[in-house]
């Protein structure tokens, strides 16, 4: 009975998954040709530019505050373990993203990976696979399996609350919500353990990294116009495997040749 | 060092007579230079986040690295896009170096999230007109992220024109800001230097 359960919600899952993806396919808009590497395609700026100053008002009120009384208030050994262990309960979703991107190596890396951290590791709490030279992890969201099967990147996007994005992006994330094996396997109130795990990591990273991302939101001068650059260079970087050969040369817009002084 | 091949040195003839008005250099770009240059720039940072000195020097540190090991030239020119060409030799001198400053008042003040961290070169490969060498990072805590070096023999030294860390280019970034900057100060290239200035 129970069986007969599964293989129909399976059923129902690729059925979903087909159907986000002609979605997908559709909904993405188009973007203008030639765009370089890190112009982004924005239509929507205006309203995106809204969320952009709702989101800020979001960070210096409440983000900021909490993740930075949180990185300094919890030992750094314990923040390292916490953010491990919501790393480690995302793997099984990356699994199922590179599977669905027919990259069967860094699915297989991956499983190893989480096999090896939820029981050397001690559920996750430290990276034993890393120790033991298995590669990092793909961190495989639906966003690139989206990317891998040519759906185009769309529009850029601010959520709110989540920041950057892109159309592709977003059904990914809205997919991903369903693609991690474990929030079917386990029941509450360990379900709950790896969202809450994720949203410590989280204020863990604004308060580590708070000169970095108070830079780029309160000491730039268009915030809005930096948040997205840097958004849309990662994500391409992410996406293309970390080649850099599509950079232009800025030798080759000099009029005058240089080293005159 | 000076153990060029027939074609080598043909190929440096040409260069030269291509690039004639900057410095002579030696031979063309090759990959054990490139990575040269990185491990150099590489080891002077390592040095100066295990110093542990206090923000103001490691400021001044950076300046003089980025200024030895960069082409704050073609970088500031780059950041300024079409508005150079608009830019006077003199305002182009003074951009130039207020840009100088004010990266090394931006980046460099962020050197101590690199306590503990550690840099390595891992690679290097030509892309188009440049070598590409690659570094890994290990920050404390996150898992080692990748930094490119993009360096370049075309203004007769070798020096890197960019620094790519995880896809994002300080260069394109700086471009972002530089023209943001430019904006709220109503297209205006006097402004924007004393912007700069003030700014970072």
């Amino acid at each position: 009975m129970g069986k007969r359960f599964s293989t129909n919600s399976i059923l129902k899952a690729k059925a979903a998954l087909v159907l986000v993806a002609c979605l997908a396919f559709a909904g993405c808009t188009k973007a203008p040709p030639g765009q370089s590497q890190d112009v982004a395609f924005d239509p929507y700026e205006r309203q995106n530019r809204k969320t952009h100053a709702f989101n800020v008002a979001l960070d210096r009120n409440l983000y900021r505050p909490v993740g930075t009384s949180y990185s300094d208030f919890v030992p750094d050994e314990f923040e390292d373990m916490i953010s491990r262990f919501a790393e480690n309960l995302s793997v099984p979703s990356a699994v199922v993203n590179s599977v669905l991107q027919g990259n069967i190596r860094g699915a297989a890396n991956d499983t190893l990976r989480f096999v090896v951290n939820s029981t050397a590791g001690f559920f996750g709490f430290f990276d034993a696979a890393t120790e033991m030279n298995i590669p990092a992890g793909t961190q495989a969201d639906f966003g690139q399996t989206l990317h891998v099967w040519g759906v185009r990147e769309g529009a850029y996007i601010e959520l709110p609350v989540l920041g950057p994005s892109s159309e592709r992006r977003t059904v990914g994330i809205v997919v991903d919500l369903f693609t991690n094996p474990l929030t079917y396997i386990l029941d509450f109130p360990e379900n709950v353990y790896g969202t809450a795990a994720s949203v410590s990591s989280s204020l863990s990273n604004r308060g580590r990294f708070s000169d970095t991302i108070d830079s780029i939101l309160y000491e730039s001068a268009d915030s809005y116009a930096q948040a997205r650059s840097l958004y849309i260079q990662n994500r391409r970087f992410k996406l293309g495997n970390g080649s850099g050969g599509e950079f232009d040369d800025p030798y080759d817009a000099l009029i005058n040749p240089i080293g005159e002084e | 060092m000076f153990h060029i091949s027939r074609r080598g040195f043909i190929a440096t003839a040409f260069a030269g007579a291509f690039f004639s008005g900057t410095k002579a250099h030696a031979a063309a770009l090759t990959t054990e230079r490139a990575k040269a240059l990185v491990d150099q720039v590489v080891g002077e940072i390592n040095k100066v986040i295990a110093s542990g000195r206090s923000v103001n020097s490691m400021i001044k540190d950076f300046e003089r690295i980025f200024n030895k090991y960069a082409d704050v030239n073609i970088i500031a020119r780059s950041t300024l896009g079409p508005d150079s060409r608009r830019a006077s030799r003199s305002q182009m001198r003074s951009f130039t170096t207020a840009f100088r400053g004010y990266i090394a008042r931006k980046y460099g003040k962020r050197f101590r999230e690199f306590e503990g961290g550690k840099i390595e070169v891992t690679g290097v490969r030509p892309v188009k007109s440049w070598h590409e060498v690659k570094a890994r990072v290990k920050l404390r805590g996150s898992s080692p992220f990748q930094v490119l070096f993009l360096v370049s023999d075309r203004s007769g030294k070798d020096l890197f024109f960019d620094l790519v860390i995880e896809g994002v280019s300080l260069r394109l970034s700086e471009r972002t800001e530089i023209t943001a900057i430019m904006d709220r100060n109503g297209g205006s290239i006097d402004k924007t230097i004393a912007d700069l200035k003030r700014s970072g």
